[in-house]
């Protein structure tokens, strides 16, 4: 395997390896916040005890998620060298704005949190647990900010002088900060983190009621749990739907993976398994309009004519402009000191082939295809786990509201094997939005293979084998210590 | 705001958070006494749970550091972080290894066992100052690299800046200069971590022996800083012509610090600050030493950055292409970009006054050896 498969590779398992442990310190941090607002409502120490359980165990996976936060920042750098220098510019705001507004918050109050209970006073303390969770969930937005620029690149400008992509003016900022990919992705990912935390705490919840311990605080931890996990879930699907309008609007090969949609058309169906198809569902889906053109993958391969009239080249032709554009931009960069004129030609033709320069680096039309079989399996773990854990919720939280849930032991199992299942399913969201938007780090505008830097594959390899075993020890490790923790109990009540 | 000021500003923004940066690895000295041998158990939990409550800040200056040089010198970013890879891959592990030995270290459960994580935590705190330090050392040094923009215009060859050494970065190792601040910065930070320590923590064996590792550290700190100081002074430096060509000028350093008596002043106060913050702790009666030899550190590390930079110098020179040299001009973000950045770093007061209210909120109660044993949150 070459230096693009190995940094793909380290990449996505550190990325994977974050985003195991972001989810549930986004939920978890709503859930306990709220717990520790319902112990300074009421002045019951119950929830001051209920609250110091699910914080320890809060603080346990907090430290390896800012461990691995810090080896995405890095590797942006080390592995990602023409990537970094191509988008600084646009990339970079977003990240140093999340440093300065969010990391410090998030830091800062953690340490408030965590250790200041007999040294602030209760208020202070309550709104330091908050501001933990609101600095993750800002934290949440800018990083996403950058992740949905690279989906769909707004408010850029390419500079031949410079050969990157530049923010040319205000208002380009405000583009990509708002931009609708960034913010139906923002609202999709904190909030399946909300239901990871409550699918984390209903789930250890449930297995001290199998047990038959500690009754009163499972039962009230997964009223509190389920009812942040069903706004959450109300949440992800709502963003979930503006995600596959915006897929189709901006990233239709993404949608025709997803689908394993080959060839598409108006009343487009919807696969929910190989073999049984809803008519008509994706184009509803897609464009909420059930004759709706969705393109396929041998569409977008041939070019197509969208739902707005606009006739879409076929990807040898993209890839022959985008030859040009990489022509004209050697050409412009040659002659700009010594010949003027020459290179105002030059530069007139890169900026009518510019869009589609990313694909002059490709070799042939179907490298535009991204793995289909995985992204399509990932698209269908994700909806499939996220309904079932929906109904989960649903259902604890009712049948412990009415006091009815511990005698219900296939729930309690249910529930209790939800926790693997909603780690399944963001990580399958996750492969989806990425691997589905494969060979571009910069949609359209950088493949994979330009991105990378300059080292050998056996230094990348190295790296790659060293983080393994130490993001597989530390998981380990993680694992170990929050079941002992759980196992030892909260203490609250041996009923 | 021209192009050129935004440049000035940001750099001077860098510079201001690798002063915070090198001032909060004070985290860093004090995890060293994890391994001193005259420390009883308590008095390193002690020390473990001070700088426990603290990490995080370091940790999040480190991450805004990088995000910040990333935001608005992104060629140094794709230049340095690509090139000198095992540099920045060893900081990094080091710095992950040391986010989770504290939650880790004394859980049964941690399969490694303690020793793995405190040597983790020392390890950190030797290894980080002395990387950061190295690397900050090539910027008076030169690295080996090049960088070509029209490569990205070659489908077979398109990657901009290349790394000349296989070694990738750790043959900064055999640049003596850049290894002296190096093992300074070493010194500086167990300065700063024993003076920490002396300033949070209520115990009175603890404070004689901070005070005694203040005094050790001392020499060899004045002889690092005053042998790397002078070398620098008489070195010839990267100078940048007006048409941004790279050329070697001697006493280049020399000549920047007497352009900028704003520096000079800077560099006295520094070392004065440092100074007496050290002779306060090590030989005085106050705790207070840290705060002075602190706020000395960023005006110090300011001011070797500035050295670095500013009066047309390439802050980021090649050894291997003169002309590929990074200088604050040609590796910056866009005029837009900056002048977005510039105006959410107006921020940066207000984020600095709530860590102050944090901290002080905290710190009213001194850490005590019956803390250690309250079963309360700590590491």
């Amino acid at each position: 395997m070459d230096i693009i498969i190995w940094s793909r590779l380290q990449f996505a398992m550190t990325a994977a390896y974050h985003w195991l442990f972001v989810p549930l310190t986004l939920g978890l941090a709503m859930v306990m916040a709220t717990m520790e607002t319902l112990y300074v409502i009421k002045k019951d120490e119950f929830w001051l005890k209920t609250t110091k359980f699910w914080m320890k165990l809060f603080a346990i996976n907090f430290a390896v998620g800012i461990a691995t936060g810090i080896i995405l920042e890095f590797e942006f750098g080390t592995n990602w060298s023409n990537y970094s220098w191509f988008v600084g510019d646009m990339f970079g705001a977003p990240l140093a704005i999340e440093g300065i507004l969010a990391f410090f918050m998030e830091a800062t109050f953690f340490a408030v949190m965590f250790f200041g209970w007999n040294k602030v006073s209760k208020r202070f303390h309550l709104i330091s647990t908050w501001l933990t969770g609101i600095g993750a969930t800002i934290s949440a937005y800018w990083i996403l900010v950058a992740n949905g620029w690279m989906q769909n690149p707004v408010g850029t400008t390419f500079n031949p002088d410079t050969v990157r992509s530049e923010m040319a003016s205000a208002q380009a900022f405000w583009e990509v900060v708002s931009n609708p990919v960034a913010v139906s992705k923002f609202f999709h990912s904190v909030t399946s983190g909300w239901m990871t935390g409550a699918v984390f705490v209903v789930g250890v919840s449930c297995w001290y009621l199998l047990k038959g311990r500690e009754k009163e605080f499972a039962r009230k931890s997964i009223i509190v749990g389920g009812i942040v996990g069903l706004i959450g879930s109300a949440a992800v699907m709502l963003s979930g739907d503006a995600s596959g309008i915006h897929a189709a609007e901006f990233q239709p090969m993404k949608l025709a993976a997803a689908e394993g949609l080959e060839d598409g058309g108006r009343r487009a169906p919807f696969t929910i398994i190989p073999g049984i198809k809803i008519p008509g569902m994706l184009s509803i889906l897609a464009t909420h309009d059930l004759d709706g053109y969705v393109p396929g993958i041998n569409d977008i391969i041939r070019g197509y004519t969208d739902n707005d009239g606009n006739v879409i080249p076929s990807v040898e032709k993209k890839m022959e402009m985008g030859r040009t554009a990489l022509d004209a931009l050697a050409t412009y960069r040659e002659l700009r000191e010594t010949n003027p004129d020459s290179a105002a030609v030059a530069r007139a033709i890169l900026d009518e082939n510019v869009q589609y320069m990313g694909y002059g680096h490709l070799e042939k039309p179907e490298d535009v295809i991204p793995p289909v079989g995985m992204v399509f399996w990932a698209f269908r773990f994700m909806i499939g786990i996220g309904m079932l854990i929906a109904l989960v919720l649903l259902l604890t939280t009712w049948l412990s509201w009415k006091n009815r849930i511990a005698d219900k032991k296939w729930l309690l199992w249910t529930a209790l094997w939800c926790i693997p299942l909603v780690y399944i399913g963001g990580q399958s969201g996750w492969v989806v939005a990425e691997v589905g938007r494969q060979p571009w780090t910069i949609q359209g505008l950088l493949p994979v293979n330009v991105a990378i830097s300059s080292l050998s594959a056996a230094a990348v390899k190295t790296t790659f084998f060293l983080f393994l075993a130490i993001f597989a020890a530390f998981l380990i490790i993680e694992i170990r210590i929050l079941l002992g923790t759980i196992k030892n109990g909260p203490k609250i009540s041996e009923d | 705001m021209t192009y050129e000021l935004l440049q000035d500003y940001w750099f001077i923004l860098v510079a201001l958070l690798a002063g915070l940066l090198v001032a909060l690895m004070f985290v860093q000295g004090a995890n060293l006494q994890l391994g001193n041998r005259n420390l009883t158990e308590t008095q390193k939990r002690m020390v473990l749970n001070a700088t426990g409550r603290k990490w995080e800040l370091t940790f999040t200056t480190l991450v805004t550091f990088g995000g910040a040089f990333f935001a608005s010198f992104p060629l140094f970013y794709s230049t340095s972080f690509g090139g000198a890879y095992w540099v920045w891959v060893l900081l990094l592990i080091t710095f992950v290894f040391q986010a989770v030995a504290y939650e880790f270290h004394s859980k049964k459960e941690n399969l490694l066992g303690m020793k793995t994580f405190r040597f983790a935590l020392i390890a950190n705190g030797a290894l980080a100052p002395f990387l950061v330090g190295t690397a900050v050392g090539t910027f008076f040094c030169g690295s080996n690299f090049t960088v070509d923009k029209m490569a990205i215009a070659n489908p077979s060859a398109p990657i901009i800046s290349s790394w000349g050494s296989g070694w990738h970065g750790l043959e900064a190792l055999a640049q003596p200069h850049a290894v002296l601040l190096g093992l300074g910065l070493v010194c500086l930070t167990a300065i700063l971590g024993g003076l920490f320590v002396l300033n949070t923590v209520d115990d009175i064996d603890l404070e004689h022996r901070m005070r005694r590792t203040v005094r050790g550290f001392l020499l060899p700190f004045l002889c690092l800083l005053i042998s790397w100081t002078a070398i620098l002074l008489i070195k010839p430096g990267f100078a940048v012509a007006e048409d941004g060509t790279v050329y070697m000028e001697d006493f280049k350093y020399l000549g920047n610090l007497l352009e900028m008596p704003v520096v000079i002043v800077m560099l006295a106060a520094g070392t004065a600050l440092i100074l007496y913050g050290i002779f306060t702790g090590a030989f005085g009666k106050s705790k207070s030493g840290f705060w002075p030899a602190a706020g000395g550190t960023v005006l110090v590390v300011m001011v070797i950055f500035f050295l670095a930079g500013f009066c047309n110098t390439a802050f980021y020179p090649s050894n291997e292409d003169l002309q590929s040299s990074l200088t604050i001009r040609n590796s910056s973000s866009s005029y837009f970009t900056l002048k977005v950045m510039s105006w959410v770093s107006l921020f940066i007061p207000f984020v600095v006054a709530y860590i102050a209210y944090a901290w002080y909120s905290m710190g009213r109660k001194k850490i005590t050896a019956e803390e250690m044993d309250n079963k309360e949150n700590k590491y």
